[in-house]
């Protein structure tokens, strides 16, 4: 084994994945025809292939799962236009989709009995996770709460506390227990903050109370007829902090 | 910005006709049946609000992409709860990433067969073998899916193929 054939092995393997660039076929070649480590290689990695093909499951969506994706899509596609949002030109039937979409979402969430904290967890990860933490990017509370507008069945309140070190930076749908919720996001440094809201059950005041699930601090309280839940990986005194200053504002 | 109504012509049958490959990929990464359906699902609606950044073709990588993320949420989010994996093969789960997973591989693979082999990739590796071998995805889009630069998906794929070629691959470095 030599710094050639470490060089070598990546171009047989492109040879293989039909990657080579015509510029180092030759190369390949030549270093192949004096070889026989490189050259047994290669056959190895045809031969793999050829096993991988022929022992190895390969996973085809179940029949349940392609009609309901199929009916969702069709779903989607039937949904009404029916403007009413100033901000877009033709707002189709969003919120027919996000009902359709919300039931689906209870099949997905939670993840098997996990709590709302577990939930709420779970929903801020993935929005990290898949780098989509806004659906609308405005620091201006009088942009994002609107465009909540019709996407909802109610007005979750919206507040910036930028000039408390908290900037708000936009808002997104997600969906908790089975519906879909607003999350706020503001910043603080690098952390993002989440926070949800949705309409509570009774009008039972709470104050604030904190917990950590999965290494992240949760701050849960309700007020008027809204419940909020804060999720960060700030620290807890930080986070607490957001949670008083977010409540004094208004 | 999200979908606001009817999808863009065409998106309809190019979801439907990637759906056995984001249930594959799904599959793979999870290795989760219940799981994987989740993800595949939600990959969905967020295919569907993300309609916007589609941008025409089969549609392939682009919800390759967005089934990789989702499932890479989901396994954080595992993670995270510290729950223990459902339906594991008994000694073919290693932990992601395992501290030299391919060295540890080659002996396992001959009780094992080749799948649980592939199973029992780490993740990162297992990811690129999928996209490669089963979607036949070009370098390029392995790329794309995955978030890393080409010369990163090369190795990987090499350093998969190692650990599954296994002793034998051993032998010639040796
Ligand atoms: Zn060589």
């Amino acid at each position: 084994m030599t710094d050639d054939c470490d060089h070598n092995r990546l171009l047989l393997q492109a040879e293989h994945d039909g990657e080579l660039n015509p510029a180092n076929a030759a190369e390949l070649a030549a270093h192949l025809a004096a070889c026989p480590a490189c050259a047994a290689t290669r056959l190895e990695m045809a031969e793999l292939s050829r096993r991988l093909r022929a022992e190895v499951p390969y996973h085809h969506a179940p029949g349940a799962l392609h009609a309901r994706i199929a009916a969702q899509l069709a779903a989607t596609n039937r949904a009404p236009t029916t403007p009413r949002m100033p901000l877009h030109r033709q707002l189709p039937g969003f919120a027919a989709g996000l009902a359709m979409a919300a039931a689906v979402a209870l099949a997905i969430l939670p993840m098997r009995g996990a709590d709302i904290g577990d939930q709420v967890v779970g929903s801020h990860i993935r929005a990290l996770q898949a780098a989509h933490l806004v659906d609308v990017a405005s620091s201006d509370q009088h942009q994002v709460k609107p465009w909540f507008d019709g996407r909802l069945d109610y007005a979750p309140p919206v507040r910036d506390l930028a000039a408390q070190g908290f900037p708000l930076e936009g808002g997104r749908l997600d969906y908790l227990d089975g519906r879909p919720v607003s999350a706020l996001v503001y910043r603080r440094a690098r952390h993002a903050i989440d926070l949800f809201i949705w309409p509570a059950a009774s009008h039972r005041e709470r104050a604030p109370a904190g917990r950590v699930t999965s290494g992240y601090n949760l701050v849960r309280w309700s007020e008027g007829d809204m419940v909020f839940w804060a999720v960060s990986d700030l620290a807890q005194q930080e986070l607490d902090e957001f949670v008083r200053l977010w409540r004094s504002a208004r | 910005m999200p979908q606001d109504g009817p999808l863009p012509p065409g998106l309809e049958q190019a979801l439907l006709g990637n759906l056995n490959a984001a249930h594959n990929l799904a599959r793979w990464l999870v290795r989760d049946p219940a799981a994987a359906e989740d993800v595949v699902q939600e990959a969905m609606l967020r295919a569907i609000r993300y309609a916007a950044s589609w941008r025409g073709g089969d549609g392939r990588a682009w919800l390759l992409e967005i089934v990789r993320n989702t499932a890479h949420g989901w396994l954080a989010a595992r993670r995270h709860r510290q729950e223990v994996p459902m339906d594991e093969t008994p000694g073919a789960e290693a932990p992601d990433p395992a501290p030299d997973p391919e060295a540890a591989l080659s002996g396992r693979q001959e009780r094992l067969g080749l799948a649980a082999a592939v199973a029992a990739l780490p993740v990162e590796l297992r990811e690129c073998l999928v996209l490669r071998e089963f979607e036949e995805l070009s370098y390029r889009d392995i790329a794309r899916v995955t978030g890393v630069p080409i010369g990163t998906v090369m190795s990987r794929l090499w350093r998969a193929r190692r650990a599954l070629l296994g002793t034998r691959a051993e032998r010639i470095e040796a």
